[in-house]
């Protein structure tokens, strides 16, 4: 009822396309919370009125034309076909509209570009289908996924989205900058073309592989602040969202310490009940192999292999370890994994109801060897 | 203005769709063979013979026409229209290789090797590498190459084409002043000359995979080398088997000083390649 | 008005048996090299074409109906957006307009077919071929392309089987296009009645005479970018790998410098169909016929020189962000023009609202409305927060579905009688207009409010703060799609009979002064002009 009472009033918006704004409903450009991002509102309202007050006088002699001048009115048609002044003034007014549009346009340009006497720099490193961030100053360094809930709605069609809060807007770790700093990013793709938006910070920017390009923010006032992947990146494009988190120094400086403390701390390599590890293995699925062999574990007929009654994944383990370690030609290694990661998700994709694998045992982080230890 | 009156409309003609199903047929067939299906090599074969008989029986429907008079005037503005605005694509579509070396060496190898707009690319990036031309890129990739002098097969190349386009003209002239045999010889060395240049070619590229690592694979500059070479060699093969059919026609005693369309055709075309073979021997051996 | 000789009048001396009518059986239609023939097979493909496209597009917005996954695959999804923008612009708008062009352009300029009528039938039978190749790879292994309309690499090479016949299917795209366009050119310049000096052809065949020409250059680049994907995947160059030294955003500069000028080679033709029947219903010349040229080939000049206006946030330097934004907000120039000129032409006329006048009226309008949006777009900085937006799908369906498709049901509509001698049914046309016209804004509208909220395009699912919108536009495009069903109805409709009124040959009060092919019978005999006229209409001087 709510749906249709809802349906009922945009479509009487839309009707009369009146820029009523009402809260529910975002109608325009959203201000966002930086100086660039204001600037660039101011712009867009600019060109927006200049727009509107021009469509307001053509339309306006059409509608006029077409109610006095009918023929049904009895209206003679009169036989000019040219004019030149009005020819003229009609080319003019329009140069001169543009270039008082092109002098503010320029200036927020300017200022976008620089990206000079910043404090800090983040390294965005755009994957299929997840954001890599890596702070060059401090090294904090971490993957950003789509939070497993989202990921379990879209995937699963048993979680009604509606009840998911921020549905695909949210992350498992934000990145997290400091309020009131120059901020300088450097973008770039381990794959395809990815491109980072958060409309809050007023642009997006691509992450071509092989090449970085930069932008900076300053972002004046402490919040959460959501975005998306805007450039299409395949399969689950739709699915790699930013969730930028602005807080005081002092905070932050706490979470750098933090998280640098966890980030370098050893794994636990201790034995887990079965229980604990099915829960860390289906998070580790869910964020590392969801994309490709699915929720239920049946993968994409023609493009990706199934792990459901996969002889590789229900026969010996140190080759499964061995097969995930370096990965193939098609198939990304996952190396990255520590060996409680590792053995979580082997142990999942084993023995869980939702693959459809039932071997009825687990495996423990110290059965992993490591075949590169490289923990990049 | 034409005078369209008595203007050619031809009624019916099957050679234009057998002329798809040939392109069609030879492209799935490619397609199949990219993709490792072996149906692949047999259907364009196939394709290709379509092709051909196609080629043959179209430009022989077109010459008997014209040999029975059967185009005025407006007819041959038409056909020479057509003509110019087919080399005009062809332009278009060196213009994009031209284009992509041009990008390549001026902006995106100076880019990753740290110069211009962009050096943090190399900062981050592609520490060791140092932009100079030829590159095969910070990846490195095809391994070690040498790149191709100019002064050696590529500048006889140059000479083998400029004559053979005055060859071409003085054919041309023979033709206007009636003089057959002028014309037939000056089409016969166009024709060697033009041959002469695609082994010379072969010769090049032969050296360059064989000797100077040198491959399709060597990077941009590789990319780049082949890609434009290649596809003017390819012209210079068809615009040599254009003027070989011309030569054909011309000891048969077809074409009169008014009326040598095909000739004229042909003789563009060549012009046309001569002129891109020159931007070559610029834009990549020179500089 | 009367010394025109059109009837059959062949003095072949070369034999031929069909020279007085059509082969007889399906035939006819595989050999046909008369313009009327191919121009038939043009319009009645495009119209194929444009309900299979349609269709991909109920399917995109079905999923996007509500949150959540609903229907399909995101990998079948892209394919489907990719898919659907190839089949409409390569299968259905641009055939439409070469389609209108065949049929028009001879009888406009007084010519008795196209210059090259052989070449002709190859355009139409290669087009065929392309569709057919690139719809055989909605069933291969691994789907149909699914990296957009744009064919961005790296993401395109992840293609499966599909990659190497979606690029044939380009190349033998092109090609078709390449020969239509050089014949249309060729035909008008040299194949023009003795009296038709180029100031006083029709606008629509200057239109097409500086769409052909931007065909010419442009289809060629874009066989070379797709060229270049080929090797690149299956020949181990580098073009697009900066690893071997080339750049990824290289193919999104070629592809620009193609595609920006195609995106006008949809709206030229358009924008000469407006010229064409507005000043027939206002009962008043075209107004500034002469500015309008000169400003059809400034949009055509400026097309080659904003290509950058997609990439703005590629990365480029500073000076190319800049020259580009102030490149592109230039063409709001001469595209003003032809606006206050359509304006000025209704004014103080003398109108009535026909179904091809209704369609034109919205055009000049909506239309407008989708450049207001392309003129924000080009502000560089603003255009941070559109890019890739659905603000984006907004603005330019607004230039292709109530510009370019508009006018050719607009087309449709006006020339319909004189091709087959039948009236349509001006009720349901109306019809047809009213809900097409509604139902399109609210299809599209939504969708500027959407882009501006934060929805990125080209994804399958979205956070619940899009819904309401979402589902509006959803809606608002199954009307849309419904309603097409009306035009099929009147187009099979006409041609069986229509109303059963027989029209007369000038068909629209007055039409006779507006164009040549007014003064010809209706329904249009098989063969016209093989004498050329010496009188013609010129209603701009
Ligand atoms: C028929 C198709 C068509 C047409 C006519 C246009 C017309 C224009 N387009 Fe559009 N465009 C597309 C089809 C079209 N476009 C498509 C398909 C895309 C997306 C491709 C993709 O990414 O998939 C696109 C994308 C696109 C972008 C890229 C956005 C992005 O990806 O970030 C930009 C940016 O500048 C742009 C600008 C313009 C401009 C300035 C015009 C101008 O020509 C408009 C000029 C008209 C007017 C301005 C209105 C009338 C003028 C007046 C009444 C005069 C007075 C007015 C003023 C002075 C304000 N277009
Ligand atoms: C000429 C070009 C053209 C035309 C005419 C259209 C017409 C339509 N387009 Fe499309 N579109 C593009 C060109 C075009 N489009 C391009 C270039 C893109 C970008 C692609 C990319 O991102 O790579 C795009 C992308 C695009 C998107 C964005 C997809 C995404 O980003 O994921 C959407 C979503 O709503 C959309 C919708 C529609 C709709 C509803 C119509 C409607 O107007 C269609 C109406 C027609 C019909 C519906 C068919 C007729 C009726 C029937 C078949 C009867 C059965 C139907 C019912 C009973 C309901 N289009
Ligand atoms: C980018 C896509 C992708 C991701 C992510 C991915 N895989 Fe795979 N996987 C593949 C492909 C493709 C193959 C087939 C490999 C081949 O044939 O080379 C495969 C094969 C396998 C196989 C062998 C199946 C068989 O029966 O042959 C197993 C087991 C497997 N993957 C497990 C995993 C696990 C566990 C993860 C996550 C930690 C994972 N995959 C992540 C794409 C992926
Ligand atoms: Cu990453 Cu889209
Ligand atoms: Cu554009």
């Amino acid at each position: 009822m709510k749906k249709i009472k809802q349906l009922f009033a945009g479509a009487m918006l839309t009707t009369f396309g009146l820029p009523i704004a009402q809260a529910d409903y975002a109608l325009n450009l959203m201000e966002g919370v930086t100086k660039v991002s204001n600037d660039i509102y101011d712009l867009h309202m600019l060109i927006l009125w200049i727009c509107v007050f021009i469509g307001i006088a053509v339309f306006g002699t059409i509608f006029y034309s077409i109610y006095h001048h009918r023929k049904s009115k009895g209206h003679e048609a009169a036989h000019f076909h040219e004019h030149t002044t009005v020819e003229i003034i009609w080319t003019i007014i329009p140069t001169i509209i543009l270039v008082a549009m092109a002098i503010p346009a320029t200036k927020t340009m300017l200022e976008l570009d620089d990206v000079q006497e910043s404090e800090m720099s983040i390294k965005v490193t755009g994957k299929q289908w997840y954001w890599d961030y890596q702070y060059l100053d401090s090294g904090v360094h971490f993957e950003s996924h789509l939070d497993e809930i989202s990921e379990k709605s879209h995937r699963g069609h048993t979680i009604d989205p509606h009840t998911v809060p921020n549905y695909l807007l949210s992350v498992d770790r934000p990145l997290v900058i400091p309020i009131n700093k120059k901020i300088r990013f450097v973008f770039t793709s381990a794959d395809v073309i990815h491109s980072w938006w958060v409309p809050d910070l007023g642009w997006k920017k691509d992450a071509n592989p092989g090449f970085i390009n930069e932008a900076w923010t300053s972002v004046p006032t402490p919040g959460v602040y959501r975005g998306q992947c805007t450039e299409l990146c395949g399969r689950d494009h739709g699915f790699m969202p930013i969730v930028v988190i602005a807080m005081n120094q002092g905070d932050y400086d706490n979470w750098v310490k933090t998280t640098l403390e966890k980030q370098n701390a050893k794994p636990d390599l201790s034995d887990q009940s079965h229980e604990q590890l099915m829960a860390n293995g289906s998070s580790v699925y869910l964020k590392n192999c969801v994309a490709c062999h699915q929720i239920d574990g049946k993968g994409v007929v023609g493009n990706y292999p199934a792990l459901r009654g996969s002889a590789k994944v229900t026969g010996g383990v140190d080759p499964l370890i061995g097969f995930l370690q370096a990965g193939t030609s098609k198939m990304p290694s996952f190396a990255k994994l520590k060996d409680n990661e590792l053995a979580a998700v082997i142990t999942y994709i084993r023995n869980s109801p939702d693959i459809g694998n039932k071997v009825g045992d687990e495996i423990q982080p110290k059965a992993i060897t490591p075949v590169y230890d490289d923990d990049e | 203005m034409s005078t369209n009156n008595a203007y050619y409309i031809p009624h019916k003609a099957t050679w234009p769709v057998m002329a798809t199903a040939g392109l069609l047929t030879t492209l799935v067939g490619f397609a199949n063979y990219l993709n490792g299906s072996s149906i692949g090599s047999p259907l364009m074969m196939l394709g290709f013979a379509i092709f051909i008989v196609m080629v043959a029986g179209w430009f022989t429907l077109q010459s008997t026409e014209s040999e029975s008079g059967m185009y005025n005037h407006g007819v041959g503005i038409s056909y020479r229209m057509g003509m110019m605005w087919f080399i005009f694509s062809e332009v278009m579509f060196f213009a994009v290789f031209f284009g992509t070396l041009w990008y390549t060496r001026n902006l995106s190898v100076p880019w990753l090797g740290g110069e211009g707009a962009k050096a943090a690319t190399k900062a981050i990036l592609w520490t060791n590498y140092t932009a100079v031309w030829p590159t095969n890129g910070p990846g490195n990739v095809g391994g070690h190459f040498e790149p191709m002098g100019a002064f050696g097969l590529p500048f006889i190349n140059t000479l083998l084409l400029l004559s053979s386009g005055v060859t071409c003209t003085w054919a041309h002239h023979g033709l206007l002043a009636k003089k057959r045999d002028q014309l037939i010889k000056g089409l016969i060395a166009t024709v060697s000359l033009g041959f002469l240049f695609v082994l010379c070619q072969a010769f090049e590229y032969h050296e360059a995979y064989t000797e100077m690592g040198l491959t399709l694979g060597s990077g941009i500059y590789g990319s780049t080398f082949f890609m434009l070479t290649g596809f003017h060699g390819f012209h210079v093969c068809v615009g040599a088997i254009i003027l070989s059919v011309v030569l054909f026609r011309s000891a048969k005693g077809h074409f009169t000083p008014e009326n040598h369309f095909a000739f004229e055709a042909a003789a563009w075309y060549w012009h046309f390649v001569d002129v891109v073979w020159l931007g070559l021997f610029v834009f990549v051996y020179l500089m | 008005m009367s010394a025109v000789t059109a009837e059959h009048d062949h003095d072949d001396h070369h034999h031929d048996d069909h020279a007085h009518g059509p082969e007889k059986g399906w035939l006819r239609w595989v050999v046909t090299t008369n313009h009327k023939d191919i121009g038939t097979l043009y319009l009645v493909f495009a119209l194929a074409m444009f309900f299979v496209g349609g269709t991909m597009a109920m399917i995109i917005r079905a999923e996007l109906f509500e949150p959540g996954m609903q229907f399909v695959d995101p990998q079948f999804f892209n394919s489907m957006t990719t898919m659907h923008a190839l089949v409409m612009v390569f299968g259905a708008v641009m055939p439409a307009f070469v389609g209108l062009a065949n049929w028009m352009v001879p009888m406009m300029i007084g010519a008795p077919d196209m210059a090259l009528p052989r070449m002709n039938n190859m355009s139409f039978w290669l087009l065929v071929a392309g569709i057919l190749l690139l719809a055989s790879t909605l069933f291969m292994e691994g789907g149909a392309p699914a990296g957009g309309w744009t064919l961005y690499p790296p993401l395109v090479l992840q293609t499966g089987k599909a990659l190497p016949f979606a690029i044939f299917s380009v190349h033998l795209l092109g090609i078709s296009s390449i020969m239509g366009a050089i014949n249309i050119v060729a035909t008008i310049l040299n194949m023009r009645a003795p009296a038709m000096s180029l100031m006083k052809m029709p606008m629509f065949v200057w239109t097409w005479l500086i769409t052909g020409f931007l065909l010419i250059a442009i289809m060629p680049v874009f066989a070379g970018a797709v060229t270049m994907l080929l090797t690149d995947k299956f020949f181990h160059t580098s073009f697009f790998d900066a690893a071997g030294g080339g750049d990824p955003v290289l193919y999104q500069h070629i592809f620009w410098f193609f595609g920006h000028p195609e995106v006008y080679v949809m709206i030229l033709p358009t924008f000469g169909v407006a010229s064409t029947i507005i000043p027939v219903f206002a009962r008043k010349p075209l107004f500034g016929y002469s500015s309008m040229v000169y400003a059809t080939a400034a949009i055509a000049f400026l097309a080659f020189i904003v290509w950058a206006h997609h990439m703005f946030t590629v990365g480029m330097p500073i000076s190319g962000e800049l020259y580009f934004m102030y490149a592109t907000m230039l063409i709001a120039i001469p595209t003003g023009v032809k606006v206050f000129n359509w304006t000025a032409t209704m004014w103080k006329g003398a109108m009535t609202f026909e179904t091809p006048m209704l369609f034109s009226i919205s055009f000049v309008v909506l239309f407008t409305l989708g450049g207001f949006t392309g003129l924000m777009m080009s502000i560089a900085p603003a255009d941070f927060q559109y890019h890739d937006s659905y603000f984006i799908v907004a603005h330019f369906h607004y230039t292709l579905v109530p510009a370019s498709i508009f006018m050719l049901m607009a087309g449709g509509y006006y020339w319909l009688p004189k091709w087959t001698g039948h009236m349509y049914n001006e009720k349901i046309g109306q019809l047809h207009f009213w809900l097409s016209a509604i139902s399109v804004n609210i299809l599209f509208f939504p969708q500027h409010f959407l882009g501006l909220a934060g929805m990125p395009r080209r994804i399958p699912d979205y956070a619940i703060q899009f819904s309401d919108w979402n589902m509006i536009s959803s809606i608002g495009g199954f009307i849309f799609g419904a309603s097409q069903l009306l035009f099929l109805y009147i187009v099979v409709d006409t041609i069986k009979g229509g109303t059963g009124e027989k029209v007369t040959d000038e068909v629209w009060e007055d039409a006779h002064k507006h164009g040549l092919e007014w003064t010809l019978p209706s329904p249009v005999p098989y063969h016209t002009f093989s004498t050329p006229p010496t009188v013609i209409p010129c209603d701009h001087d």
